[in-house]
């Protein structure tokens, strides 16, 4: 990307806050905060943490059916989301592999869509060229935050008593700090916690009333890397891509029963076949026994030195206290418990296979 | 007792033929939290150049470039259980070799502190 990094809504509040700026996806964005990515994690493991997200992508979709025409271009059943309810789903291409992942909302006159920062350029004509009548409106003027943790529902509930009402994948209208936001209970960090739409002029405004809370502190993109691995979460083009499919990604428990049964959308003569046969290849996670992360394009082998695979993500992960990671290996080699070999630097070091998440998702069902 | 410093930000302080070789403070501050590091063990010879270790924070791995050629004659087995140390005191307990020399004239191409600090801003 030759073009200067853009800035959100709330960049003069990460510089305020001696935000480390980083250049990602084409965003000057805050990688980390003076208290550092273990201290970040940790603060939204045990009380909350707000993230700036606002360089993902927020999109309105206006018109006649539009659950029903997003099934053309999804294996969800997005036909059937009822009002205030939001789910997570990604576009298909023909060949099964995953385009975008992305979260659908139905806030009732239109639907409310949230893709990757790097792939709005690719989503937003994506959906135009092929929603039929559908009305497609990229957001350029709200910022997007996200609180964290146990205690957002206290950093948030304080000032929005609506908020507290949510479950776990609900959305709705509310006022704070006298603005109108949406108000999203969902996330990428397997913990509680809400994504909250806020026009730009108020958005460093109403972040500054959520930090004023005793629990809530800023975090960084290097600590939403770390939650979101060690919650078992996928990061588009690490661990899911064009070229892998929802089934080899070990997401069809986000496919529908209908869905799976009926087809009719990108791809689903492969992943309807994977269904049925299973997949070559599954992503798993993965438990180093040292302290050496493996980090993305580590070789994965057995033990007898057959290569099954590579790392897709890893770090260290705060809480789990050593390296994580996940990555593909062959199907018959995916079992949890399987001992492998990770190929760090020349050595080989040892690691099993574990089932994901490494700690356990905490939210509001 | 003299201290010198490298551009990768190493410092080497040289008691004889004895080095001491860790990074500086602000290497550490750059890298963030350590939570690992790969040690070469006691023995190994390097060049001037040669990668002799690798130090991994949260966020990535960053590898440890000798400042001059030498042999490890004794490694900081601390740091393998507390890698943390790094941020906390790296040009203190958490030094990372002790290096036999193999040709002290090469301590020349390496800066003072003033050096070093000019590099750093």
């Amino acid at each position: 990307m030759t073009d200067a990094p853009k800035r959100t809504p709330l960049y003069d509040l990460h510089v305020e806050l001696g935000g480390k700026m980083v250049d990602f996806a084409g965003w000057e964005m805050p990688v980390q905060y003076p208290m550092g990515i273990m201290g970040e994690h940790k603060q939204c493991r045990e009380k909350a943490a707000l993230f700036d997200v606002s360089h993902m992508g927020q999109v309105i979709l206006r018109g006649e059916n539009v659950g029903e025409k997003l099934e053309t271009l999804c294996p969800q059943a997005y036909a059937g989301l009822k009002e205030g309810k939001a789910r997570y789903g990604f576009f298909t291409n023909e060949d099964g592999g995953i385009m975008d992942d992305l979260i659908v909302s139905n806030a009732g006159d239109h639907y409310f869509v949230v893709v990757n920062a790097a792939l709005r350029h690719q989503d937003i004509p994506h959906m135009r060229a092929n929603l039929d009548g559908v009305e497609v409106t990229e957001i350029f003027d709200r910022a997007l935050v996200a609180v964290q943790g146990p205690k957002a529902e206290d950093v948030v509930g304080e000032l929005c008593p609506a908020a507290r009402e949510l479950k776990f994948m609900e959305t709705t209208i509310a006022e704070i700090g006298g603005v109108e936001c949406r108000i999203s209970r969902l996330g990428y960090t397997g913990e509680d916690g809400y994504e909250i739409s806020i026009p730009e002029a108020d958005a460093i405004r109403v972040s500054k009333l959520f930090l004023a809370h005793d629990d809530c502190e800023p975090a960084g993109l290097g600590a939403r890397d770390s939650l979101r691995l060690e919650a078992g979460l996928c990061l588009y083009g690490n661990d899911i891509d064009q070229s892998t499919s929802p089934i080899e990604a070990s997401l069809s428990w986000a496919i529908q029963k209908r869905r799976k049964e009926e087809g009719g959308f990108p791809g689903a003569a492969r992943i309807q076949k994977e269904l049925a046969e299973g997949a070559a290849k599954k992503l798993v996670g993965i438990k180093p026994e040292g302290r050496a992360p493996a980090r993305q394009g580590v070789e994965i082998q057995s033990e007898s030195g057959d290569t099954l695979g590579a790392i897709t993500s890893g770090s260290f992960g705060p809480t789990v206290g050593g390296p994580v990671a996940m990555g593909y290996v062959a199907a018959d080699q995916s079992a949890a418990g399987t001992k492998v070999n990770l190929i760090i630097r020349g050595k080989a070091q040892p690691a099993e296979i574990v089932a994901l998440p490494f700690v356990t998702q905490n939210y509001k069902r | 007792m003299a201290t010198y410093y490298s551009e990768e930000h190493e410092w080497i302080t040289v008691e004889g033929d004895v080095a001491t070789l860790g990074i500086t403070q602000h290497a550490a501050d750059q890298l963030g939290e350590v939570v690992f590091v790969e040690q070469r063990e006691a023995g190994e010879e390097f060049e001037k150049g040669g990668e002799i270790g690798v130090i991994e924070s949260v966020k990535a791995a960053s590898e440890i470039y000798a400042p001059l050629d030498g042999e490890v004659i004794e490694v900081n087995e601390a740091l393998a259980d507390n890698p943390g140390a790094l941020n906390e005191s790296p040009e203190g307990d958490a030094w990372i070799y002790k290096i036999k020399l193999s040709d002290a004239s090469q301590l020349d191409d390496l800066m003072d502190l003033d050096g070093y600090k000019a590099l750093i801003g």
